[in-house]
Parts: structure tokens; C-alpha cells; sequence
């Protein structure tokens, strides 16, 4: 991918969400109001035509920073940023969702839910050319025509997920955001999809911000990788050396948890350890409890990003030079 | 890179009325004996009520066709009783089937038109409530809150009698039953509001619901084309319980006096009418109208039960 012009530019990005009882409870019992950090000065540049992804466990702001740049949330601070679209309009941004189950209204026919972007944005003149549209875009990917007629329950979780990826085609975005498009799909549908998304940022020249918590998945998409824990970018670079030369010892407890079909039996002590809660995120380093390499200056100061080769990494063990010692397996 | 087509075998496209037979809705109906006991017990109701024009002996608005010497006559099958008063007459000669049939269609009217006014007013609240949320929903839910801990009959007393106090004479007859209406929906609506606000709370996050948004499309179109159809199935179920109730309200006001006039009897009108003679023995006076109040409510929340039941799928 040619280093091109960035089509999403983000920078400090945060969203808190209060999350504090109701102010009578709150009065009565003294309490004070409560916030979660979902998302806590990220910052990243999408280039046209490529793919972003972000990893990381369960809660630890992925959605939150795709809503934020679909503007479903506002940003409690920092900027969201776009690039001028090809044609010189506003960059239109389009979101698959994580549920195929509730992202489709189940009261309507496919064909509806697919025109409905066509429609709300007058973007066909007739009736008929949108009917045409919608049927050019089941085709586009992979259903039948007939298929418009039917209601989502009449369609498996990857047959969705198809609609999903053409009611968002719909709107002829630039920019897709996919927030887990797979993770509720079976491992032989998955591939179908991904394989028809890769085939789609092809032929139409999207751009993807590509969320999962699953590094296989991501590996065959991306261009770009970010790794969050708990709100944070903790390592960001290109897909390749990320993979090949993990810097952060999140990111390398992450790669070993993928599958490795030639060392099936290696040791898994790693999974353990869950990630602590947004509501009370621990001082420092947020990896700190369950870092092998955490000494005392982790628990009480926030590592600074810091440049190593292509990538962007917030750890002080990789700033010291003490990451590379020792395996982080061995440490545990 | 292969790509796999995956299409779904070709469905002859089911109609709207082919989908609710092959439904499982139809299918607890067919399987439940009261739910069908009490739809064929209202379906005659009804039908008698609608057909009441032909059906009556008598047309009981038409004081000319009263004779004095037809009053108080006891059912035909009684000693004295005679046709075509099948079920007696009243102290001024009213045929008493006569003044029933009638008097239903009154009942089911205020019924109906007041489930239909208090429908429309607690969904847009309920929508407006759970939809934006914020001091909105607090507003609105905390004037529902101060209507529901008032006992609904005197709220409906206060009405009706501040409105019988306000309207000019002439309008008094033809307005009386709009206030019954106003009075009752006054009250009833804020059951559909809390109903359709708790569901719209947990449709708005639904992930349909902002793939909408995304491609700008405005609130009130959210509401009523995306939320609206999935909050219909509890509001369903209110209604029909909720017109039970109505009819209901409506007799008990009746009866009390601020209801419906005795010129235009509703069937608690006929009811407080014949109580004066129940123990002047003339009793099919109160009875009759009694039985088809029973029969008429008793019936609808049958069904309101039924179609609570069949339409919880924690129950299924
Ligand atoms: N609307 C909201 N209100 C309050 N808290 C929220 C809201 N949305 C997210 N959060 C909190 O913010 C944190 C991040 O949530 P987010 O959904 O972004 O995580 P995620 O990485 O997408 O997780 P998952 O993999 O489970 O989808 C979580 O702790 C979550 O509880
Ligand atoms: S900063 Fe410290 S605790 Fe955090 S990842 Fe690096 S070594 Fe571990
Ligand atoms: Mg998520």
C-alpha cells in the first residue's frame, strides 16, 4: 500500500461515560458520580485504501472508538478528523456491526433494510433504480435478488452479515468501520466473509478501520495494527512487524494466545489474568498487574509513546531495553 | 482467495395473512379452549351490538314507541311476560334486549375510542420518554406517576362533573360521552407510556437502530418506522386488557351518575337505573344488563390474558 494522503485523522481522542446511579440514590447515599474511561488519548491516522485494525480483550474501548468515529458518541476530548472525500465532498462513513442478529431491524424486508441508506439519503432518483441498486448490491455480495423479499430471521448469522456489508455498500461510503464483524460468526463463515470484504476494499477502493479482539482474524486484513488495553493504544505499527517483533509484553501475551498449529501443546499459563476494571484502571502502567516486566516506576508513572523502528510503543521496559532480556513466557 | 456464494433457496414470498395462519400465534389460539370460548363469546357481542339497529324489537331512543302499559313486564318465560319482550321491559315499557344492544354499542364505543386516544397519547410519550431520555423522560413519567396515584374514578368524577358544570345545556348530550372518553384516557395512557418507553429504551441501543442513524435518518423516523413496530406486541397486550378496563370505568361512572345520561344509556347506565327497582322485585331490570357487562369484560380479558401468555416467549 502506497503511503497516501490520511483519509480519518484522530488525535487525543477520549470518551468518558457516566455511569453513576441516579441522582436521587446518589444524594441519598452520598455517593459521588462515577465515570469510566472507555477511550483515553488515542491517537492514530488511517491512510485511503488501507486497513487499521485494532486488538485487545473484551472492554477495552474497541467499540467505543469505532462509535466515536462513526459519530454515534461525541468525544469527551480530542479531535476526530476527516480528510475531504475523493470527490472533494464530505468522506462518508459507514459501520458493520458486531451482532448480525441485532443490526438488522427483524420487521423488515432485506430489500428495505438495504435501500433505506439509498433512500434516507436520496441517493436514486426512482423507485425502481433503488430496487435495481439493492439488487446489484445483494449480488455484489453474494446473496440472490429473491433475497430482498425475505426477513432477517430467514437467513443465517453470515448470510446477515452479507446484508450488513450491503446495506453499509449502500451509501458508497469510503471509509467502512467494522467493529467485529466476524466474532459471531462460525471459523469456516468467517473466512467467507473476510474473504469478501478483502475482495470488496479491491474492487472499490475502501478504507477500513477493522476491529476484533481476535490477532488471527486481523492478520489477513490489516496494513496498520493498534493494540488497546483498557482505553489505551499500548502499540501501534505495521501489521508485519507487529507480528514478527512484538514490542509490548501485552502485545506479545496477545500473539500468544493465537493458535499455533505448529506448537499446539505450548504453554498457556499466559492467558491467564483478567483485565482490571475501567471504573478503577490501575495507576501507571494500566498492564502493571499482570506484566511479567513490571517493576516499581510501572505502578506509578504512565509510560510515554515511544518510537521503536516502525512502531509506536508505551512501555518502560521497552523504553529501559530491558523487553528484549528475557522471554516474557519464562518470567511468569 | 475463493469466494463462496451463499444463497438462500428461492421462498415463495408468504403474505401477510399466509404468515400470521402458519404463525404460533395461531397456533396457541387454535390450542386454548378459553382463549376461543371468549373470542366467539365476543364475537356475538359485538356482532349483536353492531347489528342492534335490526336486531331490537325496539328502538329504545324513541320515546313515541313506549307504551305505559308494556312497563315492568317480567321475561317472556315468566307468568305476565309477553312478545317480543324476551327479557322484560322497564318501568316506562323499554323493551330490556332492546335497551342491552344498545346500550353495548354505547360500552364498547367509549371503550374503544378510549383505548384509541389514550393509545396515541402514551405511545408518542413513551416514545419521546425512552427515546431522548434526560429531563424529558423525567417530566413526562412523573406527570403519569402523579395521574396513576389519584384513584381514577375520582379524577374521571372530577371531569366529567367539571365538564358537565362547563358545557353549555346543548352540548351536554353529545359531549358528555367525548368526556367519558378524555376522562378515562386521561388516566389509561400512561400504562402504554411506561409499556413502549421501557422497550424503546432497549430498542434505541439496538445496533439497527444506529445503523439508521448513520445514514442521517432524522428522530421522528427512528421512532415511528424502526422502534415503533417492536414495541407493538406488550402495547398489544394493554390495549386489549386495558379495554376490558375502560368498559369498565365507564359503567362504574355510569352507574355513579356522572356518566352516561338515561336518555342514552350505556350498560351501566341500565344498571343503575334498574338497581332503583331490584327490590320492588322487577330484578331482570339489573340482572340482564348485568350479565352482559360480565359476559362483555370478562370475555376481553380472557383474551388479554391469552395473548399475554402466547405472546411472552418466556412462557412458551
Ligand atoms: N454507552 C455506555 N455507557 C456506559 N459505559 C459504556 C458504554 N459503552 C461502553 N461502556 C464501557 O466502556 C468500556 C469499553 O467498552 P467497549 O464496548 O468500547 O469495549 P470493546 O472493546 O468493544 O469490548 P467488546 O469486545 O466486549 O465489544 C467498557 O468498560 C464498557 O462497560
Ligand atoms: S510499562 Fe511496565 S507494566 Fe507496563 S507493560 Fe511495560 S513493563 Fe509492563
Ligand atoms: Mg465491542
Amino acid at each position: 500500500m502506497t503511503a497516501q494522503s490520511p483519509i480519518l485523522t484522530v488525535s487525543n481522542a477520549s470518551k468518558e461515560f457516566d455511569v453513576s446511579a441516579p441522582w436521587l440514590n446518589r444524594v441519598l447515599e452520598r455517593k459521588p458520580k462515577l465515570f469510566v474511561k472507555a477511550v483515553d488519548d488515542v491517537s492514530f491516522t488511517v491512510p485511503r485504501g488501507s486497513c487499521f485494525s485494532i486488538v485487545g480483550e473484551s472492554g477495552c474501548g474497541k467499540s467505543t472508538v469505532a462509535r466515536l468515529v462513526t459519530g454515534l458518541y461525541a468525544t469527551t476530548a480530542g479531535d476526530i478528523r476527516f480528510s475531504a472525500g475523493s470527490g472533494g465532498e464530505p468522506v462518508r462513513v459507514q459501520m458493520i456491526f458486531q451482532d448480525p442478529h441485532s443490526s438488522l431491524n427483524p420487521r423488515w424486508r432485506v430489500g428495505d433494510i438495504i435501500a433505506e441508506p439509498i433512500r434516507e439519503m436520496k441517493l436514486r432518483a426512482s423507485e425502481a433504480e433503488t430496487r435495481e441498486r439493492v439488487e446489484e448490491l445483494l449480488s455484489t455480495v453474494g446473496l440472490a435478488a429473491d433475497d430482498a423479499r425475505n426477513y432477517p430471521h430467514e437467513f443465517s448469522g453470515g448470510q446477515r452479515q452479507r446484508i450488513s456489508i450491503a446495506r453499509a455498500l449502500a451509501s458508497e461510503p469510503e471509509l467502512l468501520v467494522c467493529d467485529e464483524p466476524t466474532s459471531a460468526l462460525d471459523v469456516s463463515v468467517q473466512a467467507q466473509i473476510l474473504n469478501l470484504m478483502r475482495r470488496l476494499q479491491q474492487e472499490l477502493g475502501l478504507t477500513y478501520l477493522f476491529i476484533s479482539h481476535d490477532l488471527s482474524v486481523v492478520r489477513h486484513m490489516s496494513d496498520t495494527i493498534a493494540v488497546m488495553y483498557l482505553g489505551r493504544i499500548v502499540e501501534m505499527g505495521p501489521a508485519e512487524s507487529l507480528f514478527n517483533a512484538p514490542q509490548h509484553p501485552y502485545s506479545r501475551l496477545l500473539l500468544g494466545t493465537i493458535p499455533d498449529i505448529h506448537a499446539p501443546h505450548r504453554d498457556r499459563a499466559l492467558q491467564s489474568g483478567e483485565p482490571p476494571s475501567p471504573l478503577d484502571p490501575p495507576l501507571g502502567c494500566a498492564f502493571h498487574p499482570r506484566c511479567a516486566l513490571a517493576n516499581e516506576r510501572c505502578g506509578r508513572d504512565l509510560p510515554e509513546l515511544l518510537s521503536v523502528g516502525a512502531a509506536t510503543v508505551r512501555c518502560h521496559a521497552v523504553e529501559e531495553g530491558r523487553a528484549q532480556e528475557t522471554s516474557v513466557s519464562e518470567a511468569v | 482467495m475463493t469466494d463462496i456464494p451463499v444463497t438462500a433457496p428461492a421462498k415463495a414470498p408468504k403474505t401477510r395473512t399466509g404468515q400470521f395462519f402458519d404463525s404460533d400465534l395461531w397456533w396457541s389460539f387454535k390450542n386454548s379452549k378459553p382463549a376461543i370460548g371468549a373470542a366467539i363469546a365476543l364475537t356475538v357481542v359485538i356482532l349483536a351490538a353492531i347489528l342492534a339497529p335490526v336486531l331490537s324489537p325496539q328502538n329504545p331512543y324513541d320515546l313515541a314507541s313506549l307504551e305505559l302499559w308494556n312497563a315492568e313486564l317480567p321475561p317472556v318465560w315468566m307468568e305476565g311476560g309477553q312478545m317480543p319482550f324476551i327479557l322484560g321491559t322497564d318501568v316506562q315499557g323499554r323493551d330490556i334486549l332492546s335497551g342491552i344492544l344498545y346500550g353495548t354499542r354505547i360500552s364498547i364505543f367509549i371503550g374503544l375510542a378510549s383505548v384509541v386516544v389514550s393509545l396515541a397519547v402514551g405511545v408518542m410519550a413513551g416514545l419521546t420518554a425512552g427515546y431522548y431520555g434526560g429531563w424529558v423522560d423525567n417530566v413526562l413519567m412523573r406527570v403519569g406517576d402523579v395521574l396513576l396515584s389519584i384513584p381514577i374514578i375520582l379524577v374521571a368524577i372530577l371531569v366529567s362533573s367539571v365538564a358537565q358544570a362547563l358545557l353549555p345545556p346543548e352540548l351536554r348530550e353529545a359531549g358528555i360521552s367525548i368526556v367519558l372518553v378524555l376522562a378515562i384516557a386521561l388516566y389509561s395512557w400512561v400504562q402504554y407510556a411506561r409499556v413502549v418507553r421501557a422497550q424503546t429504551m432497549v430498542e434505541r441501543r439496538k445496533e439497527y437502530v444506529q445503523a439508521s442513524r448513520l445514514v442521517g435518518t432524522p428522530a421522528r423516523r427512528l421512532m415511528l418506522k424502526h422502534i415503533l413496530p417492536n414495541t407493538l406486541t406488550p402495547v398489544f397486550v394493554a390495549a386489549t386488557l386495558n379495554f376490558g378496563l375502560a368498559i369498565l370505568i365507564e359503567a362504574t361512572l355510569s352507574f355513579l351518575g356522572v356518566g352516561m345520561p338515561p336518555n342514552q344509556p350505556s350498560l351501566g347506565t341500565l344498571i343503575r337505573v334498574g338497581n332503583q327497582y331490584l327490590f320492588s322485585g322487577s330484578w331482570w331490570i339489573v340482572l340482564f344488563p348485568s350479565i352482559q357487562l360480565c359476559i362483555l369484560v370478562v370475555a376481553v380479558n380472557m383474551l388479554g390474558d391469552w395473548l399475554r401468555d402466547a405472546l411472552n416467549p418466556k412462557l412458551r
